[in-house]
């Protein structure tokens, strides 16, 4: 065959249009989701003495540690949003002979979202 | 250029980590903000203080609870990641699928172990 | 004082335009030329003018002008784009880079080579495999509106590969069967006189399957039939899944 002319993907491939960086974006969301969950353990570990528990959140109870928990949660946030957004792609459903509205599945999952998060803060609030 | 040969290599466990990720995926979507918003905002705040967030997490439904965001989120972020890695250009890294889901595992059992131990 | 329309139509189209010959160069480059800029021109209509009237040696393919044929995709200032739809004057007076489209070897100037896709997509059997053969005696296979509706949008492929030049996975690795391919593979699982589902699993849910599409979705962006592949490729994955645990649940089912 012919001499062809192959182009190579850049590393950097994902800075160059806006849809590419929020895919990148999106899915190092994964690494707050992971980092959160690691501190979740040792909160967990910590659980075990009192003393050692208050001790964490003292610790966390400082201008670092409310920035640490602003970027996770700004993070966690788009995690959620993106990660509804796409459901309907994923869940096809159909009624009778027509297919479900995906904002409407959407939309439930957004629902689903905002009761299961004022469940939770009252069950542990109350 | 050759044609690229599709070898169909079947591999049994994709499919469970991919049910892992998707779990993962809907628990942290739903359930990691206001997690957050709990053990930083709420305690900040007082309104919240920490001896009813010890008790909560004490709570066997608190474990449980935990237990699962844990388990389920460290599964969906390997999972995630792994894939980034091989976005981002690093194959060698990201195909390595035994080291993620492994560490996840470990992680799991670390968890469960944490948990029971309360 | 800003230009006005009169002004703006004065101005020539101009069109940066990636050429490569390899019988007697190396390396591409970038070649401007300067046209006539007509209203309703699409930069098809421009790429043929100059073909016709400045530089015979351009090459590029097109065969229907209305985005039918799939022939005609190009990168228009860095999008997979048909040209035939595509109008000049959304970037007049600006130029207007014009490449071959991304991801696949080039030919020669603007024409790619599209035989991976071509040997990939019979691999999928994207055609119907019935689930129990019946005799042309006893008539054609019965279809409802909604069993139709349900595949309707993966079938309207017209093979242009704008998915794959915008699909970045495909971009690092060739191997990736890619999105039109794998669309039409759910398209015919989602059929209802189909029963090959099982037998595309192999090559589908393959290292070079539908598990190594990270859902970028750019694919279904740029598709100019609104086939939506990504979505396509998500509906595959849970469903080879919830295959995957009832095979678990029932052992020999
Ligand atoms: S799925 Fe759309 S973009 Fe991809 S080849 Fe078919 S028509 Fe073109
Ligand atoms: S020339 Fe046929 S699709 Fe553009």
């Amino acid at each position: 065959m012919d001499r062809h002319y192959v182009r190579k993907l850049p590393a950097m491939w994902w800075l160059r249009k806006r849809t590419y960086l929020v895919f990148m974006l999106r899915e190092l969301t994964s690494v707050f989701v992971v980092a959160y969950a690691l501190f979740l353990m040792v909160v967990i570990w910590r659980a075990d003495d009192p003393g050692s528990f208050s001790g964490l959140f003292d610790a966390l109870d400082s201008p670092v540690g409310l920035v640490l928990h602003a970027i996770v949660l700004a993070a966690l946030l788009f995690h959620s949003i993106t990660w509804i957004n796409l459901t309907p792609k994923v869940l096809v459903l159909w009624r009778d002979d027509e297919q479900v509205d995906p904002r409407l599945i959407a939309g439930a999952n957004y629902l689903g979202w905002a009761v299961a998060s004022a469940v939770l803060a009252w069950l542990v609030l109350k | 250029m050759a044609g690229v040969e599709v070898t169909a290599e079947s591999r049994p466990a994709t499919p469970l980590w991919w049910l892992l990720f998707s779990a993962g995926g809907v628990m942290s979507a739903f359930f990691m903000p206001v997690t957050v918003f709990l053990t930083s905002i709420a305690v900040a705040a007082d309104w919240l203080d920490e001896e009813e967030l010890l008790d909560a997490v004490r709570h066997p439904l608190g474990r449980a609870y935990l237990f699962l965001l844990v388990s389920l989120s460290l599964f969906h972020g390997a999972h995630r990641f792994r894939y980034a890695l091989v976005d981002l250009g690093l194959p060698w890294l990201g195909r390595r699928a035994w080291l993620f889901y492994g560490l996840a595992t470990i992680g799991t059992v670390v968890c469960g172990w944490f948990v029971l131990r309360l | 004082m800003a230009p006005t329309d009169s002004d703006l139509s004065g101005r020539p189209v101009v069109m940066d335009v990636f050429r490569f010959l390899p019988d007697e160069e190396t390396e591409p480059r970038f070649q401007r030329y300067e046209i006539p800029y007509r209203d309703d021109d699409v930069v098809l209509d421009a790429l043929n003018h100059i073909k016709a009237e400045v530089d015979a040696t351009l090459s590029f393919r097109w065969a229907c002008r209305m985005g039918v044929c799939g022939s005609c995709g190009m990168m228009v200032n860095g999008e997979p784009r048909l040209t035939c739809e595509t109008f000049v004057n959304e970037f007049h007076p600006e130029p207007i880079r014009i490449e071959p489209l991304a991801h696949f070897p080039v030919a020669r100037d603007l024409v790619i080579n599209m035989e991976d896709f071509m040997d990939k997509l019979p691999t999928v059997k994207p055609w119907l495999v019935p689930a129990d053969p019946k005799p042309i005696e006893e008539g054609e296979f019965l279809q409802s509106p909604a069993q139709l509706a349900a595949y309707k949008r993966f079938s309207m492929c017209i093979n242009c590969m704008l998915c794959y030049s915008a699909c970045p996975v495909y971009g690092l690795d060739e191997t990736f069967i890619g999105p039109a391919a794998l669309a039409l593979a759910q398209r015919y699982n989602l059929d209802s006189r189909d029963g090959g589902k099982a037998e595309r699993a192999n090559v589908v849910t393959s290292h070079e399957g539908i598990w190594e599409c990270t859902y970028v979705g750019d694919c279904t962006r740029v598709c100019p039939k609104e086939v939506d592949p990504a979505g396509a490729i998500q509906m595959a994955k849970l469903s080879y899944a919830t295959d995957w645990v009832k095979s678990m649940l029932l052992p020999g089912g």
